[in-house]
């Protein structure tokens, strides 16, 4: 597989972050950068994988099933996290993920057919002293209430 | 970047550059006695250095409040071995919002511990393992990493003073689990976040099978400090057996959440009515959790008399933990509040062990029937016997994190569940069968 300049840039300098005979240390941080640009964890990103760490493709497989940003499958080009966990539940963050599931028509780990959104509802995300927080993405939004929200996935929507 | 107005009453030593214009970069550190520790440590022994925060009474900043100059004590500084320095930057324990405050305000800072502890122990080499939600901190982290090198604090012959030492960022990739020391581990090797048996601690056997000095972000953050004012002025911020400083996040009903720099020992009520502006709506408080989920509940009589460090926590039946205040106002629904936080548990137990894995699947059905008012008196003493019995028996502390909140609950707001049970048995009068299968 080829990946862009920029991407197998941070790939190099990543591999070279761990002592020697300790390639197998940059499984996860490349899981996670590879993810970002191919869009899901493919059969074809796991052998690839393998092959760069010189591993097998069972041990990137047991890596990607155990950890939940991980997917298989391509979530939504905006990927929607709500977090309910006990801070944001305490400002009505199972309140607003009702909202978004209403808003969006989509449950937890749902995509939309055209590919644009996805919906998670998360755990703790540190955002527990800005709550009720989402992250688009990786991007942080802080005391978001329902009309909040609404605007961010409209104006997002306009994008297209 | 601020995240809320700071309060008149914090102490402020690790949050002192936070809001100045360009907080992060390092030409701001510079100028605001930024790695002048770390030159004085240049100068010191590594007796010197893990003396003065023995004296500071700096204990684990991530939940477990262990004293951090006799971790440092345990490594085997003579070992042939390479040693490594790891910075525990999972940040997953919920209610906790603070290492993320220290990172973008003032990655210099972390850094400098770095290599304060680096020298103290002589390792070359560390990593930061920052949790997978917080992609932009590898960023800003990266970001100070590089101009650290380029202004001779990292790399090889350090300010010219025959040190060396490498620091790179790792992130994971979703797991909390992986905030367990020997778990993160197990994830920085490129292996499934499963805890390692203990001993041997990683000081002595960490990562790589190395002695490893494993602290939290705040932890290794206090150190340029410590060293600056000596230790034992800085103990004397706090209180006994407990030194320094707590960035601590007010999470829940207050009027003013946000993360604030309070001194251990700090009164939980001047905490609650001045620095978290009250209770939000003038309501009552019903419950307080001092440290993140995994502490056991206090209700509101039991917490107000109380002041925030490890002993008085101890002595009231909870912990001090991470710094993630949860504050619960009067018309919280508790049974609610309990399956939410197991619901986590849950979730987040990573398979490995059969207590944790069962107890923790268990006892999500029982609060999810009792919280939908499909209990019975019987499924109360069972959660609370199902947490008792999980306490102390599972491989790392995720079971007993998940136990400790649930039995506190269980126990302290049972009439919450009866209350669910009756008036459904209300409405449920006259109907076949009301069980609910889930
Ligand atoms: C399930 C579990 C999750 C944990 N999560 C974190 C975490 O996110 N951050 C952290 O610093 N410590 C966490 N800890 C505590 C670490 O195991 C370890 O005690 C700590 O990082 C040591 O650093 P300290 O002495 O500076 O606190 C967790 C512990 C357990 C059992
Ligand atoms: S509880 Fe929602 S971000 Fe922590």
């Amino acid at each position: 597989m080829t990946f862009s300049p920029e991407l197998e840039a941070k790939l190099t300098k990543l591999v070279n972050s761990y002592p020697a005979g300790r390639l197998k240390s940059a499984l996860i941080p490349m899981l996670m950068f590879t993810q970002d640009e191919v869009g899901s964890i493919t059969p074809e990103l796991v052998k690839e994988i393998a092959n760069r760490l010189k591993i097998t493709p069972v041990q990137v497989d047991e890596v990607v099933t155990y950890y939940s940003m991980l997917h298989k499958k391509p979530m939504g080009k905006y990927h929607i996290q709500v977090c309910t966990n006990i801070s944001c539940l305490l400002w009505d963050g199972d309140k607003l993920y009702e909202h978004a599931r209403h808003k969006l028509g989509l449950g937890h780990k749902e995509v939309s057919a055209d590919g644009q959104f996805s919906l998670e509802e998360v755990e703790c995300m540190g955002a527990c002293s800005w709550a009720p927080a989402i992250q688009v993405n990786y991007d942080f939004h802080h005391h978001v209430t329902p009309e909040k929200l609404d605007e961010i996935i409209d104006s997002l929507r306009k994008l297209h | 970047m601020l995240f809320n107005p700071p309060s008149p009453l914090e102490v402020k030593v690790l949050t002192v550059r936070f809001g100045l214009p360009n907080s992060a970069s390092i030409d701001t550190f510079l100028a605001n006695d930024g790695y002048k520790a770390f030159e004085k440590s240049l100068d010191m022994t590594q007796e010197q250095i893990i003396q003065e925060v023995k004296d500071s009474n700096l204990r684990g900043r991530g939940g477990a409040g262990f004293p951090t100059g006799m971790k440092w004590g345990f490594v085997p500084r003579q070992s042939p071995k390479p040693k490594y320095i790891v910075v525990n930057s999972d940040e997953s324990e919920p209610g906790t919002c603070k290492d993320r405050v220290l990172i973008e305000n003032d990655p210099h800072m972390l850094i400098e511990g770095c290599l304060i502890a680096a020298q103290a122990v002589g390792s070359k080499t560390g990593y930061i393992y920052i949790r997978g939600e917080y992609r932009y901190l590898i960023d800003v982290m990266d970001k100070a990493i590089g101009e650290a090198y380029a202004r001779g604090y990292l790399g090889k012959n350090i300010l010219g003073r025959g040190v060396d030492f490498d620091l790179y960022t790792h992130t994971g990739a979703g797991a909390y689990e992986c905030g367990e020391e020997s778990a993160l581990l197990e994830s920085l090797e490129g292996n499934r976040g499963q805890p390692r048996i203990r001993p041997p601690f990683p000081a002595v056997a960490g990562l790589y099978a190395c002695p490893t000095v494993l602290n939290n972000v705040e932890t290794f953050a206090a150190v340029p400090s410590i060293l600056l004012m000596g230790g034992k002025a800085w103990a004397d911020l706090g209180v006994a057996k407990a030194g320094g400083t707590k960035l601590t996040c007010l999470t829940g009903h207050f009027n003013r959440t946000g993360v604030y720099e309070l001194p251990l020992g700090f009164p939980v009520e001047k905490m609650i009515n001045e620095v978290g502006g009250g209770v939000r709506g003038g309501l009552k408080m019903k419950a307080f959790i001092p440290g993140g989920s995994s502490c056991p509940v206090l209700t509101g009589d039991e917490a107000w008399p109380l002041t925030m460090d490890y002993d008085s926590m101890a002595k009231a039946g909870t912990m001090l933990g991470s710094g993630g205040v949860v504050l619960m106002d009067e018309n919280t629904d508790m049974v609610k509040a309990a399956l939410r936080i197991m619901h986590f548990y849950q979730h987040e137990s990573c398979g490995w062990c059969i207590p944790c894995r069962e107890g923790t699947t268990w006892l999500k059905k029982l609060l999810t029937r009792l919280d939908r008012g499909m209990g019975t008196e019987k499924d109360i003493d069972l959660v609370g016997d199902v947490s008792k019995n999980m306490m102390g028996r599972t491989f790392c502390p995720l079971g007993d994190a998940a136990a400790l909140p649930t039995e506190s609950i269980v126990r302290k707001f049972r009439h919450e569940f009866e209350a669910k049970i009756a008036k459904t048995q209300i409405s449920m009068a006259g109907v076949a069968s009301p069980f609910v299968v889930v």
